[in-house]
């Protein structure tokens, strides 16, 4: 193996995906030729509108379903290969939108257990991997409560925790804030970006808000099955034009920062932050 | 419709080890024709509230005046009359979607208030419309085969065919991509000035509350903490933040600014307003 493959978390070599039929019986695509590296410790945002093919990027990175056409490999492993099946869902957990329909259990440590209890882990293991996540999303006191009294941004980090227990190397996170208020999207980016920056875990973010992806290491973005874009958040963000052209959104400051040039203000074009906005402004 | 509430309580498994207030004595009017916002965290209470307006959940104590009339006093025709001009849009409503073609789908709400076949046809054609598709290339379809953004409208569709003078939206844009919610918001708006219907608005986001409404509600624990434009609720950042909100990224801005720019002024939430504010400072 050489140094660069092992360094690489996910290998997406042209894939191609159609949903078996709809009721004309015609198979419909939904990715088409999909080639992406994603490597160990990579924060790594995907955005595309509804039915660019991101949920199903994500459910064919965690062996849900498989390529019609190509290969995913996971640290090393061809999801193709079903005696790899168990080992690629521990590596890559996924966290989705839906805070509801993740828990399982009636209090929120058993909560946490589950996903490593079914892993076979011995008991005394799984008690310090539930306490050791439920720090590290930092809900150590709400170990004894029940799920369904916690907020929609708590019941999230409980979900994480719970993906966490099973040790994964990279979570994929399928819109994880889209249902929250906005001191729970708050809490929850919080968690994902300490996660990667501490924890060196490896993230794929997929979400709607371009600002939970200004401080991505890179960012992907997925039209009509493809990667019609791919780079730095600057790099992306700063053509405004091209990503409304395909129904997508930039950060309000990118947007200001567009709208003040195009007014003929000298200024930078690939703001991001209200940081960089201030200081652009205030110079 | 106005609807004004006066002294709305509501407390759920009253008298159990589970009771929980969910409402405590809220007092607001709600003018005809006017765009309304309501923001609170999860569990504020926002739900519970909107519940009340079409008679869902009938309160522990206090009532809910309809153009004067108090909902829970009237007789159960009345009531269920009175649902038919107070539409609700809850949550992810294309889960509720059931029938075989978009077309029998919006029809159902209109069937079921005993209209003409004819009467019918029109409400449906016209709502498919409003919410920005094509009738022809999509009343035959089934609604599961639509896209997220589709079965959405398709759902809104159906509220909008029982012709509701009080239209009540529960985060109609939650999981949309941009364009969709764009979308989706711009054709509310147009509804609202076109048709001069009352629209309630929940939402999560503070910037389509600031771009799109006349008056904010502001809930917290079950109580009303604002009920003001969005010009004096979005200066208030202290007390939103402490009850888990937020303001726009572009109030945050300006704030910012204020200390280069002592003259700027800080009630601006859309980028529109933004840039016009900046654009005046800095050129003087």
């Amino acid at each position: 193996m050489t140094m660069e493959s092992n360094n690489r978390m996910i290998d997406v070599r042209d894939v191609h995906f159609a949903y078996p039929h709809n009721n004309e019986n015609e198979s419909v695509v939904a990715l088409d030729g999909v080639s992406l590296h994603i490597k160990k410790g990579e924060f790594v945002g995907i955005i595309g509108h509804n039915g660019s093919g991101k949920s199903t990027l994500s459910k064919l990175l965690n062996a849900i379903i498989f390529p019609t056409q190509g290969d995913v490999i996971v640290s090393g492993l061809n999801t193709k290969n079903h005696e790899n099946l168990w080992t690629i869902r521990q590596t890559a957990g996924m966290v989705f939108q839906n805070p509801d329909n993740q828990l399982v259990a009636t209090i929120v440590e058993e909560d946490v257990a589950f996903g490593p209890e079914n892993l076979g882990v011995p008991p005394q293991e799984i008690r310090e991997r539930v306490d050791r996540a439920l720090a590290v999303v930092e809900m150590q006191a709400y170990a004894h409560q029940k799920p369904h009294q916690l907020s929609g941004g708590q019941k999230q980090r409980i979900a994480i925790a719970g993906i966490l227990a099973m040790e994964p190397e990279c979570i994929i996170f399928d819109e994880p804030t889209a249902m929250l208020d906005p001191s729970g999207r708050r809490e929850v980016m919080e968690t994902i970006k300490r996660l990667n920056r501490d924890k060196d875990m490896t993230v794929i973010h997929i979400t709607h808000f371009m600002e939970e992806i200004i401080a991505a290491d890179r960012i992907i973005v997925l039209d009509k099955g493809k990667v019609v874009m791919e780079g730095e958040p600057r790099t992306i963000f700063r053509q405004v034009k091209r990503l409304k052209e395909i129904g997508l959104d930039v950060p309000q400051m990118t947007e200001l920062a567009y709208e003040l040039r195009s007014e003929g203000l000298k200024i930078a074009d690939d703001v991001l932050s209200i940081e960089e906005m201030v200081d652009a402004l205030c110079q | 419709m106005s609807v004004e509430i006066k002294n709305l309580s509501h407390t759920y498994s009253e008298g159990s080890p589970f009771e929980f207030k969910a409402l405590k004595d809220v007092n607001i009017t709600i003018e005809d024709g006017s765009f309304i916002g309501i923001i609170g965290h999860t569990g504020s209470g926002k739900s519970t509230l909107i519940q009340h307006l079409n008679g869902l959940l009938t309160p522990t104590s206090g009532s809910v005046l309809v153009d004067g009339k108090d909902i829970f006093d009237a007789k159960k025709a009345e009531l269920i009359a009175l649902r038919h001009h107070i539409g609700l849009v809850f949550q992810y409503p294309e889960h509720q979607l059931f029938e075989e073609t978009v077309q029998k789908d919006v029809a159902f709400g209109p069937k079921n208030q005993g209209l003409s076949e004819e009467e019918i046809d029109q409400r449906v054609k016209q709502s498919i419309k409003m919410v920005g598709l094509d009738f022809d290339a999509i009343k035959d379809k089934s609604p599961f085969e639509l896209s997220g953004g589709q079965m959405r409208r398709v759902a809104i569709a159906g509220v909008l065919a029982m012709e509701p003078s009080v239209l009540i939206l529960d985060e109609p844009t939650a999981g949309l991509d941009p364009r969709g919610r764009e979308e989706i918001l711009a054709q509310i708006k147009s509804l609202h000035n076109q048709k001069k219907i009352t629209v309630i608005l929940v939402s999560h986001s503070m910037e389509d509350i600031g771009k799109m409404v006349e008056k904010i509600l502001v809930m917290n624990e079950g109580e009303v903490v604002f009920f003001d434009t969005p010009n004096r609720v979005f200066t208030e950042i202290t007390t939103l933040e402490s009850i888990g909100l937020a303001v726009p990224e572009v109030t945050y801005l300006m704030r910012r600014l204020k200390e280069k720019y002592p003259e700027i002024r800080e009630d601006i939430f859309t980028v529109e307003a933004a840039k016009n504010e900046i654009l005046k400072v800095i050129r003087g």
